[in-house]
């Protein structure tokens, strides 16, 4: 299988302040075409920095990140933008929509940027939320929040969809509603599909997962037996 | 230092751009009313001490001859409290350096100084002594104007006799302070000036011994003016009186009236507007800070703190604010009076005009400015002291839009989502837009006002000289000359064309209203002086009957075919009513107009001229000008060419000074609103647009977003500050609509250009500085954050 992105001896080292923060120390990691990866670890373990810097969202201090055969390190901030534009989606803990555009006028958001864009009165139905498309954020449950966020990530149909705590604002049934809605896009789509998790509980549902500690990759493990999000527990 | 006052400092600095701003306008605000208040403080205080000191007169009357002892029966009048006569007559003047003949007003004063109306002051060189017959001591706006010095000689024709004068001193006087003269209000001092002369002197020259033509009065406390002006006028009428009237029409006095009046109401509505955006601002910058600061509010009143307390320290924020704003705008505006009195010393002469600030002027400046802070915090005040602790510390809640008018109307459709996000968001600001629209638009107001008075003093000048008066020369004569001397005009030097005019003062009476008047009779064919109606079109002057100026008309509620009783002032004095046949328009003074001939028979005389209008061949001008100096006949010449460029010289610096400090209020203001509504935009909507840079957006599709606001509310202002602008211009017109001027609503699409670049470019500056941030939002932050 092809690597999507290969990820050769990261290091980032920020300074707050006085100190400095090595939150990767030298990652090596390679993602697949169509996987589903969960990333696994404490807070402060550096998975988000390796998200932020898969998703073009920051660069490491050293080594290389490649998505495909284009170098994503060393590119310019207007490459990045159109990386980002062009290839990746985005769901984040606190959903980030727009509060003054509608469930749909969100996703139409993205739509109208995207070359091969879905519908985005079918990417709310890929999230069982055409019924809500006027309603406006402050509108909605937390839940319906994210499942609009996520039918906004998939809508410009991405290359890779890149998850940070998806779950994470949510409670316990919700959190699950959302966890089968990302593996259905998967599953469907057949978008490479990363996503960030302190949950164990969730690993269940990858085909791969990577645990990571102290900004270092401590375990790569191939799921044998995969399950649905709906039969996880925690 | 106490931890609240540290935390003060800490806002003070967070917030630096923001209040800085909000200082700015209010500072502009100061600064206008400082300088504008006390220049006009000091310009009356002038006025007044000048007044009383040197005794102006209240009542004012020319006569053509009357014996001295005429003045006896005057001071017996009821309520007359002093009386000054005295022999005052328009000369033709040859000044050295000046190739023009210039018009000099001869007044007699007494051969020693005593104190008297009207008074002298002397202000360099001495006083005339007594006897001398070629002592005179000149009015210093025409001296320096001249760069003439004591000593200097000047030329002059007295009564058709050449005359050497010798500068002994110069002077002014309270009749004098806008000094004009040779019935034009445009002021040239180059060509006209005040030349006082020994009475005796001056008696013999114009052969005046024993009489006098000229008469000024005080009246006592409580006296009647219109009672006093009522007898004086029935005393002098066999003598030739011309009418007397009041300080009020005073030509120099009214013109100084006015212009103090004028800044009495400008020095308090443009401050208001500067603190009432002052207000907005900080009421926008507070709001925002007690929104972001909900947990330290929390905190603070959790730990025990006092809602005063919490109250005090936003209440500080606004009060440094204004403070500093008041100090700078203070010294802004002391500086700027001194140099808008400076500019006053050019158009009045006083013998001081010192400029001052009264500690009232700064104790209500810094009073004023202190509540409009106080009552721009208001807001954030009562929302920070009724914030309870636990609630306080919860996290603000999302921003709730909901479907709105622009859902419903459909409106929303057919926006792009920028477009949308633009939209809905100025919509869901509601008043704060409404108020950001109006702010910016007084901005654009009052580039339109600034632009105004000079688009509408540039179209009266071209109206009165390109339109009504065509001649390059005017001469009047001392006294009506036979239809013969236009052949002798038609000789001199350089005359391409010349045409006649009969001019004699006259009362013109309707109903209960009467004016005195010049009552002009041109010629039918009359090219040089037009007579034109409101769309420019020239009247033709019918055979018969009178043609009255529209203000004129107004004043004496007249129309055409009325009947209106002329009383000539000259002459005979004959009195009959003729009939109203015509309205003419002008901008300059009032007067009325009658076939040349009509006038003749009027006045039962054979042709007879008073001055006539000429076309001057350029180059044969200064053999003309030599030959107009020595001409006895000719008491006062009017160039055209020179009017217009010495008043050109004025206009031009009041509107250079004027326009800049214009320029720079609007451009403080836009910037103000701009920069403060985008800065909270920012704060407000960080995370929103961080998202859509993550979302793939670029930096200049997110500047889109978070400027688009300001620049539909800049583009929906501009109009609106036309609108408002073009209004506040017509009251001004109607207010300003006076017997002496009337200002025209001229607007040039210059202005209006002018005004939209001015704002355009201080609303795409702040937006620029702004946007420059959006360079440091710092994606990855803020998508660990809940909003």
């Amino acid at each position: 299988m092809p690597a999507v992105f290969h990820v050769h001896g990261i290091s980032k080292v920020y300074r707050m302040g006085e100190v400095e923060v090595h939150a990767l120390r030298g990652v090596e990691l390679d993602l697949y075409a169509g996987e589903l990866v969960v990333l696994l670890g404490a807070s402060g373990s550096g998975k988000s920095t390796l998200l932020n810097i898969l998703g073009g969202l920051d660069v490491p201090t050293s080594g290389e990140v490649y998505y495909l055969d284009h170098k994503l390190t060393g590119a310019s901030e207007e490459q990045l933008t159109r990386f980002r534009r062009e290839h990746v989606g985005f769901v984040f803990q606190f959903y980030n929509l727009i509060p003054s555009l509608t469930a749909l006028e969100n996703v139409s958001l993205v739509t109208e940027i995207a070359e091969h864009p879905l519908d985005p009165g079918e990417a709310l139905q890929l999230v069982e939320l055409r019924e809500r498309m006027h309603h406006f954020p402050a509108q909605m449950s937390g839940g319906e929040q994210q499942r609009v966020a996520i039918a906004r990530a998939v809508a410009k149909r991405p290359d890779v969809l890149l998850c940070d705590e998806p779950t994470g604002s949510l409670d316990y049934a919700t959190g699950k509603i959302v966890l089968e809605v990302l593996a259905r896009v998967n599953r469907e789509m057949g978008t490479t599909t990363a996503i960030i998790t302190h949950n164990a509980a969730i690993a269940g549902m990858a085909d791969r997962v990577i645990r990571m500690s102290s900004g270092r990759v401590v375990d790569v493990r191939r799921n044998l037996q995969k399950i649905s999000p709906a039969e996880l527990a925690w | 230092m106490k931890t609240h006052n540290r935390m003060l400092w800490r806002d003070l600095w967070h917030l630096r751009g923001q209040l800085t701003a909000a200082a700015l306008v209010v500072a502009c605000g100061v600064a206008a009313f400082v300088s504008m208040r006390s220049t006009y403080e000091s310009l009356l205080f002038a006025q007044a001490d000048y007044y009383s000191s040197f005794r102006f007169a209240d009542v004012f009357a020319q006569v053509k001859r009357a014996p001295e002892n005429v003045a006896a029966r005057v001071r017996e009048i009821p309520g007359v409290a002093q009386v000054r006569t005295r022999v005052a007559m328009p000369v033709t003047l040859d000044v050295p350096g000046l190739p023009e003949p210039a018009t000099g007003q001869m007044v007699s004063i007494p051969d020693r100084p005593r104190p008297m109306i009207n008074d002298l002051f002397l202000r360099r060189g001495r006083y005339i002594e007594p006897n001398r017959d070629d002592e005179v001591v000149a009015s210093e706006a025409f001296v320096v104007a001249n760069k003439l010095n004591l000593g200097d000689r000047i030329g002059a024709v007295i009564n058709g006799r050449w005359k050497r004068l010798n500068i002994v001193g110069t002077g002014l006087s309270p009749e004098y302070v806008y000094e004009v003269g040779g019935g034009t209000i445009f002021p040239d001092n180059r060509r006209f000036g005040v030349l006082w002369m020994g009475e005796r002197a001056l008696a013999a020259a114009f052969s005046m011994e024993g009489a006098f033509n000229d008469l000024a009065l005080t009246l006592s406390r409580g006296a009647s003016q219109p009672d006093v002006i009522q007898r004086v006028d029935l005393l002098l009428a066999r003598y030739g009186g011309l009418g007397a009237y009041g300080r009020e029409d005073q030509l120099s006095h009214r013109f100084i009236a006015d212009e103090i009046a004028q800044n009495r109401i400008s020095s308090s509505t443009l401050p208001a507007i500067f603190l009432g955006v002052a207000a907005f601002l900080l009421h926008i910058v507070l709001s925002r800070l007690v929104a972001m600061q909900r947990m330290e509010i929390g905190l603070l009143k959790a730990f025990g703190y006092s809602n005063r307390i919490v109250g005090w320290h936003y209440l500080k924020l606004a009060l440094v604010t204004v403070v500093c704003g008041v100090m700078v705008g203070t010294l802004v505006g002391l500086y700027l009076g001194g140099k808008l009195t400076e500019l006053y010393r050019d158009f009045y002469r006083f013998p001081r005009l010192d400029h001052f600030a009264s500690a009232g002027v700064l104790a209500l400046t810094t009073l004023v400015s202190v509540a409009a802070g106080a009552f721009g915090s208001l807001g954030a005040l009562l929302s920070a002291v009724a914030l309870p602790p636990a609630e306080a510390m919860r996290a603000e809640p999302p921003a709730g839009f909901r479907a709105g008018v622009l859902e419903r109307t459909g409106l929303a459709r057919l926006l792009p989502s920028s477009g949308r996000i633009i939209a809905r968001s100025i919509v869901r600001r509601g008043w704060k837009s409404v108020l950001a629209v109006l702010g910016i638009a007084c901005a654009a107001g009052m580039l339109v006002l600034g632009g105004f008075f000079y688009d509408a003093v540039r179209y009266l000048m071209w109206m009165q000289f390109e339109v009504v008066q065509r001649d390059d020369v005017t001469v009047a004569f001392n006294e009506p000359r036979s239809a013969d001397v236009r052949h002798e005009l038609a000789r001199l030097p350089g005359v391409m064309r010349s045409e006649p005019y009969r001019a004699v003062p006259a009362r013109l009476r309707f109903e209960h209203r009467s004016r005195r008047v010049d009552l002009t009779g041109l010629s039918p064919q009359s090219e040089l002086r037009r007579l034109i109606d409101v769309k420019l079109r020239p009247i033709s002057l019918p055979p018969e009957g009178l043609v009255l100026t529209a203000k004129l008309a107004e004043v004496l509620g007249a129309a055409p075919g009325d009947d209106v009783t002329v009383e000539v002032l000259e002459g005979a004095r004959p009195m009959r009513d003729v009939r109203v046949t015509g309205v003419a328009d002008e901008l300059v003074g009032v007067a009325a107009y009658m076939d040349v001939a009509a006038l003749n028979r009027l006045l039962r005389e054979q042709g007879a001229l008073s001055g006539a209008r000429m076309v001057v061949d350029a180059k044969e001008a200064p053999r003309l000008y030599n030959r107009l100096k020595g001409m006895p006949a000719v008491s006062g010449v009017a160039i055209r060419e020179s009017i217009l460029k010495s008043f050109e010289e004025i206009l031009d610096r009041s509107i250079r000074v004027s326009t800049l400090i214009n320029v720079l209020f609007a451009c403080v203001i836009a910037f103000g609103v701009v920069y403060n509504s985008a800065r909270i935009a920012l704060s407000e909507r960080g995370n929103e647009l961080a998202s859509l840079r993550v979302l793939g957006f670029t930096r200049r599709e997110v500047a889109v977003i978070l400027l688009g606001e300001q620049g539909v509310l800049t583009l929906l202002a501009i109009p609106l500050g036309y609108a408002l602008g073009t209004a506040i211009c017509w009251l001004l017109v109607t207010r300003l609509s006076t017997e002496l001027y009337r200002i025209p609503m001229v607007l040039t699409a210059r202005t209006f250009v002018f005004a939209f670049l001015v704002v355009g470019l201080a609303a795409a500056a702040s937006g620029f500085l702004v946007a420059r941030r959006l360079n440091r939002l710092d994606l990855i932050a803020v998508l660990k954050t809940r909003e």
